[in-house]
Formats: C-alpha cells, sequence, structure tokens
C-alpha cells in the first residue's frame, strides 16, 4: 500500500466525515434538546439538493444558488417544526418516529411530483472542475477539498455559536435540562424553532454540497440518515463535539474499509474469497464500532454533561 | 338507494361479458425510488406499444397492470404475487433487476403462468434454474461485457481496472467481461447496491488510478450512471483511465449529462445488442413516435419492454386467443416470431435470444440532443455461455 493512496483516501474520508456531520449535528441538536427522534432530517438534506439543482439552472451559478437555497431549506425546516414536531413533542418516541416516517414519505412523493423520478445533475463551475496537486502524486479533485473547508468552516461556526454566544448557552442548557431552561422564563418554543431550522440548513447544505458529486436524487436523504443516526450514537446524542469526531472517525472507517479491507482479506484468505467478502465486512465496519460503543458506553464517546 | 344498486348490479351483469374477452398482463418493474426513471421510460414503451397495438392483442382487449418492486426483491415478490393470484392476469413482464426476478421467478413459474424478462438476464435463469414457460427479451447478463471484453482485446488495451454493483447482475457483468478480456486485471470493486446505493466513488476511483491500469470497465445502471461519470471526470481520469461500460451511458443518463454539459461521455463506447440507429421498420416507428410523445430517445430498457409487448401479441394471435392453450402459446413465443425493434433473433435452449451484439459510441445528433449510434458489430448471433447448464433442449 502506497502512502500517496494512503493520504488521498484519508482525505475522501475526512471529506465524507465532515458531510456526515452537517447532517448528524443538525440532529443531534433536535434529539438532545427537544428529545424528539426526527427520521424526516434525512428529507430536508434531499430538499436542500433539489432546490439548489433547480437554482443552478436558473441563475446559472452554483455558489449563488447555495446561498439562497439555504435560508429556503431552513424555511422548510421551520415548516416542519411548526406543523407537525411541535404537536408531537409531547408524545412518546414511537410517535416521533411514526410521524417523521409518514413526513419521509409526503417529502419522497411531493419530490417525485414536482421534480420527476429522473434526478437532478448539477453542473459545476469550471473553477470547481478540476483537480489540484497537493503534493507529488497526491492529485485531489478541487470540489472535494471544498466539501473539506467548508464543513470545517461550519463545524468551527457552530462551536462559536454553541459555545460562545447567549442561544449556545441556551441550546447546551436546553441539552442538559429541558424543564429547568423553561421554568427559567426562556421561550422555548422559539428555542425550539430556530434549532430546528439550524439543523435543517447544515442537513441541506449537505445535499447541496454532494449533489454535484450524485445527484440531487429522491430517497438520498434516507440513505444518509441511517448513518448520521450512527454518528450520534458513537459520538453521544445532543453532543456537537461528539457527532464531529464520530462522523471525522466514521468517515475515515468506512473509506479506509472500502479501500484496503480486500487488500488485508488477501494476505490470509483466497483472493476471490476476499473479493466478495471484503465489501459486505466493510459495509458493517460501521455498525460495529456502534455496536461496540452500545455494549461499552452506551452514552455514546462524548456525552453531553447531564444534571 | 336500493333500486339503484339494483339497477348497477343489473348494468354490470349485461357488461361482465365484455369484460372477459380480454388478456392481462403484469407489468412489474421500479415506479419509485431513484430506479423509478428506468420504470418510467419502460412504463412510456408499454403505454406505446398498446397505442400501436389500438389496445388489442388479436380479438382480446389488451390490459396491462403496473406494479412497483420499489427497487427491492422482496416488494417484486410481493407485487409478482399480486398479480398473478388477486388480477390472475396470463403474462407477467418487465422485471429491470435480477435479484427481484431471481426472487419473483417462482410466483409465476409455478402457478403455470408465463414469465418474459423485460430487462434482468441473470445467469441462473439462463442455466440450471431455466424454464419452459420462462422467455427473455432482452439478454443474459454476461453477453454484453463479453462483448466489451472482446472490444478491450480488439482495440489492444493490456490491462483493466473493474467496478460493478454488489448484486446478482453486477457479479454476472464482471464474470462476463472477465471470460472474454485476454489482458490482466488489476483491481476490482463491488460497491453496495438497492434503494441505499453507494453513489460516492472517491475511494474506488483513487484505488483505480492507482492500480495503473490501460482502463476501467463499469456497469452502473440507472441513476448511479450519472454519478459515477461525474465523479469520474471530477477526479480527471479521462486521459489516464478511458472508460469502457455497459448499460451505464444510455438515454436515461445521456440528458441529464447533456444538462449539465459532461463532455468526457461523448465519444464514449459500449455495447448493447439494441441501438435507437438500427435500421428496421420496426424500430423507425418505434424511436420516431416514442420521441414525438416522450421527448427524448427510448431507452434499451424501453426498446426491450416495447419488444416483451409485442412478442406477448403474436403468442396471443397464434393461438387466436384462446388462452387455456398454453402448449400453443409457449411454442408461439419459443418462434420469436415478431417484428422486434432490434431486427430478427432467434431462441436458443435456454428461451434466451440468440442475437447480434454492437459497438455503440455517444454521439450528437442533428438537432444537438446526444445520443448513441452503431459503431460496428461486435458478435453475430451470440449465444450466452450458460445455455450449455440448462436441461431444455
Amino acid at each position: 500500500m502506497d502512502t500517496s493512496l494512503l493520504i488521498i483516501q484519508t482525505l475522501n474520508g475526512i471529506q465524507l466525515g465532515l458531510l456526515l456531520f452537517l447532517v448528524a449535528s443538525g440532529l443531534t441538536l433536535i434529539f438532545g434538546i427537544l428529545d424528539f427522534v426526527n427520521l424526516a432530517h434525512g428529507s430536508l438534506y434531499m430538499v436542500g439538493a433539489f432546490f439548489c439543482a433547480t437554482l443552478t439552472f436558473a441563475l446559472g451559478s452554483f455558489p449563488l444558488a447555495v446561498l439562497i437555497a439555504l435560508p429556503l431549506t431552513g424555511l422548510v425546516g421551520y415548516g416542519v417544526e411548526r406543523f407537525v414536531a411541535r404537536k408531537l413533542y409531547a408524545k412518546d418516541h414511537l410517535q416521533h418516529v411514526l410521524g417523521t416516517f409518514g413526513l419521509i414519505l409526503v417529502f419522497d412523493t411531493l419530490t417525485h411530483m414536482i421534480w420527476g423520478p429522473q434526478g437532478i445533475s448539477i453542473p459545476l463551475p469550471a473553477w470547481l472542475d478540476t483537480q489540484v496537486t497537493l503534493m507529488k502524486d497526491v492529485v485531489f479533485p478541487t470540489y472535494r477539498l471544498l466539501i473539506i473547508v467548508s464543513g470545517l468552516v461550519c463545524a468551527a461556526g457552530l462551536y462559536w455559536l454553541v459555545n460562545h454566544t447567549r442561544l449556545g448557552m441556551l441550546i447546551r442548557a436546553g441539552a442538559s435540562n429541558r424543564t429547568m431552561v423553561s421554568a427559567l422564563g426562556i421561550d422555548i418554543k422559539t428555542l425550539f424553532a430556530l434549532v430546528f431550522a439550524i439543523g435543517a440548513m447544515l442537513a441541506g447544505l449537505a445535499g447541496m454540497l454532494i449533489a454535484p458529486i450524485t445527484e440531487a436524487k429522491i430517497g438520498m436523504g434516507n440513505e444518509v440518515i441511517i448513518t448520521a443516526f450512527v454518528v450520534i450514537i458513537v459520538g453521544g446524542i445532543g453532543s456537537v463535539k461528539g457527532a464531529f469526531i464520530a462522523a471525522i472517525l466514521i468517515g475515515l472507517i468506512d473509506t479506509l474499509g472500502r479501500s484496503f479491507l480486500d487488500d488485508v482479506f488477501k494476505l490470509f484468505m483466497s483472493s476471490s474469497a476476499a473479493e466478495t467478502s471484503a465489501p459486505a465486512i466493510s459495509a458493517m465496519l460501521i455498525y460495529l464500532l456502534m455496536a461496540l460503543i452500545l455494549a461499552f458506553r452506551p452514552q455514546g464517546l462524548f456525552p453531553p454533561m447531564v444534571r | 338507494m336500493k333500486k339503484f344498486i339494483a339497477a348497477a348490479l343489473a348494468a354490470s351483469m349485461f357488461t361482465l361479458p365484455a369484460f372477459a374477452a380480454e388478456v392481462k398482463v403484469g407489468f412489474v418493474t421500479t415506479l419509485t425510488t431513484g430506479g423509478a426513471v428506468i420504470g418510467k421510460d419502460m412504463e412510456n414503451a408499454v403505454n406505446l406499444a398498446s397505442a400501436h397495438m389500438g389496445g388489442k392483442m388479436g380479438e382480446l382487449d389488451l390490459n396491462v397492470i403496473f406494479a412497483d418492486d420499489g427497487f427491492k426483491p422482496e416488494t417484486g415478490k410481493q407485487a409478482t404475487d399480486k398479480l398473478v393470484k388477486q388480477d390472475d392476469v396470463d403474462f407477467v413482464t418487465g422485471y429491470i433487476w435480477s435479484h427481484v426476478l431471481l426472487a419473483s421467478r417462482k410466483s409465476v413459474l409455478d402457478q403455470g403462468k408465463f414469465l418474459i424478462s423485460a430487462n434482468a438476464g441473470p445467469s441462473e435463469m439462463a442455466g440450471k434454474l431455466c424454464h419452459e414457460n420462462f422467455f427473455s427479451t432482452s439478454w443474459q447478463n454476461d453477453q454484453t461485457p463479453e462483448a466489451m471484453g472482446e472490444v478491450l482485446n480488439q482495440q489492444g488495451v493490456k490491462s483493466l481496472y473493474i467496478m460493478a454493483p454488489n448484486y446478482a447482475a453486477g457479479k454476472d457483468m464482471v464474470a462476463g467481461v472477465e471470460r472474454t478480456f485476454k489482458g490482466e486485471i488489476k483491481g476490482k470493486d463491488l460497491t453496495k447496491w438497492g434503494a441505499d446505493a453507494q453513489l460516492d466513488f472517491s475511494a474506488e476511483l483513487a484505488k483505480a488510478k492507482a492500480s495503473g491500469a490501460e482502463g476501467i470497465f463499469v456497469f452502473y445502471p440507472g441513476a448511479a450512471a450519472g454519478a459515477f461519470v461525474k465523479q469520474y471526470q471530477q477526479a480527471g481520469l479521462k486521459d489516464i483511465l478511458p472508460l469502457y461500460s455497459v448499460f451505464t451511458i444510455d438515454a436515461i443518463s445521456l440528458p441529464k449529462l447533456q444538462a449539465a454539459n459532461f463532455e468526457s461521455v461523448l465519444g464514449s463506447k459500449t455495447t448493447q445488442q439494441w441501438d435507437p440507429s438500427l435500421k428496421n421498420e420496426q424500430n423507425k416507428r418505434f424511436v420516431t413516435e416514442f420521441k414525438a410523445r416522450y421527448g427524448s430517445y427510448p431507452s434499451f430498457y424501453a426498446a426491450q419492454s416495447y419488444d416483451a409487448m409485442f412478442l406477448i401479441k403474436s403468442a396471443v394471435e397464434a393461438v387466436g386467443g384462446d388462452l387455456t392453450n398454453k402448449d400453443g402459446i409457449r411454442a408461439a413465443l419459443k418462434t420469436a416470431n415478431y417484428d422486434s425493434v432490434r431486427g430478427k433473433y432467434t431462441y436458443g435452449n435456454n428461451n434466451f435470444p440468440i442475437q447480434n451484439f454492437y459497438l455503440r459510441e455517444v454521439v450528437k445528433d442533428n438537432d444537438g440532443n446526444w445520443t448513441t449510434r452503431v459503431a460496428s458489430t461486435v458478435f453475430e448471433n451470440n449465444q450466452d455461455s450458460h445455455a450449455k447448464d440448462c436441461s431444455m433442449n
């Protein structure tokens, strides 16, 4: 295994991890603070991608489309909170799951009706559709580098928001003890709606960033939401820091597993057995990690401090 | 109210005999998830075929019932069961995905109905699991990549990297190209498939590039095709690792790639048993009217679905509309005595077509739309390599 390939795959893993973080951070905030299981979080990821795709074709500029699609996705998130989630807070988790699963079906069907079944490819501007040479033999697509940078910027912004602002203080307080926060006279309804909208924007951004690589397509959110749940369970529910570290960890495990596991397996089994078993095992790796965490540290790696 | 119901009942009794004289065709395809883009194309082709038949097969009214497999074997089997048991259809056709077809075959065949695949051609059903009531209007999975392997030999490609989804057809495609390609296989990746398929190929493309292969062979049907081609372009592999694909760059992915201006796909080559530019009357009519009606070129999925409907029609007419005459229908299907859009073909012992395979290249048509045309003929009257494992004669 040569070093340049290892470096490229590590970068790929970090890029995947940062995208996962964007989805998982909103999910962990909503789950941690609102105690609300939002399966439909992935639908906002899809909605973001479709908004961005339509706007890219309308405006002819991908970056501009992202800037406009972001608040739009936030607005959809706010709508989901206002008209669906708010009515479900008082109910138990099973009803959250049923309600938001219904939302997934509604969003998927609406998307099918509005945009058709075929999905949309988003064209990139020429300056992004290139490769950069980071060092000898390490050539990396410019756009994937941009995803890494924007992911890190978002993570830093979220860190600042959660740890150094009044809103962040309320969010952290809400994650630790919801009842106490509202007892102290904080308008918990507005706080919840705001958290929901921020979460929607982060998920939407992830969808917008991945769309030029894969495409905006129906059901894209359902693929990412399961991995995002794994991330927040490993990281500790309600913890943004936990979500960040777990997301990078899972991105790396998944990518490196996919790239090198068959080579490792070939050391001790026949090459045809390695070729068929490696993809199956590498798809399982992140769930194995989650199982281990649940067995030995059920509260996750970095649980928020409670009470 | 009572009177009204009585009247309605009486009316329905009078009209009932008219309903009975129909041939029911169940069509299983993917109408939801990302795979729906293929299902829609097939549905369009079936509706076009029905219009061209005037809604009739011989004296019988044609009734097509569409069912969604949700891109999942278990859902596809349920949909098939419903068609066979509840709707009591005479023929079941469609099936994009090999794993769905494999899961559904028993539901149809055990009930003594006819099963006609309009796309999937899993190796098992060409070999050990072949059946007298199962026919294909497409190909056996291995054949198209075998043709591509032959093209690679002709072009002097010495080493190859292979990527395909990890399911029944993906494995058949890999086996097919490995059977005919004489050079070295530098590496191979089978990626996750289904409704939650892996669409980000960063790790695999980096490996492929590092392998030093002279070309890359891929099989990514449907929505995955667009994703693959984009990442292939973004990774700057066009000149380092030329792309050789099967069932990937087609009428489904080309309009999207054109809209996003992925020019690296122009001139790329793929193999197939059919092409919109094939010159026969049935194909001209099919392609022209499909374009007029739906505004895009038909895909090979559409072509095979259109063929499936005409194959069924030929059998229904051969038995004079007597659908209880199973032996007569079977014998008629076996002769493939209808105008296929690919031109004349015959059926082998396993009821898979013995047919030509062409090399197609991506070009701009006169209106500037991206499409394919036949570059050369790779195989003539090719029979699949699993036919020898089939016990039928």
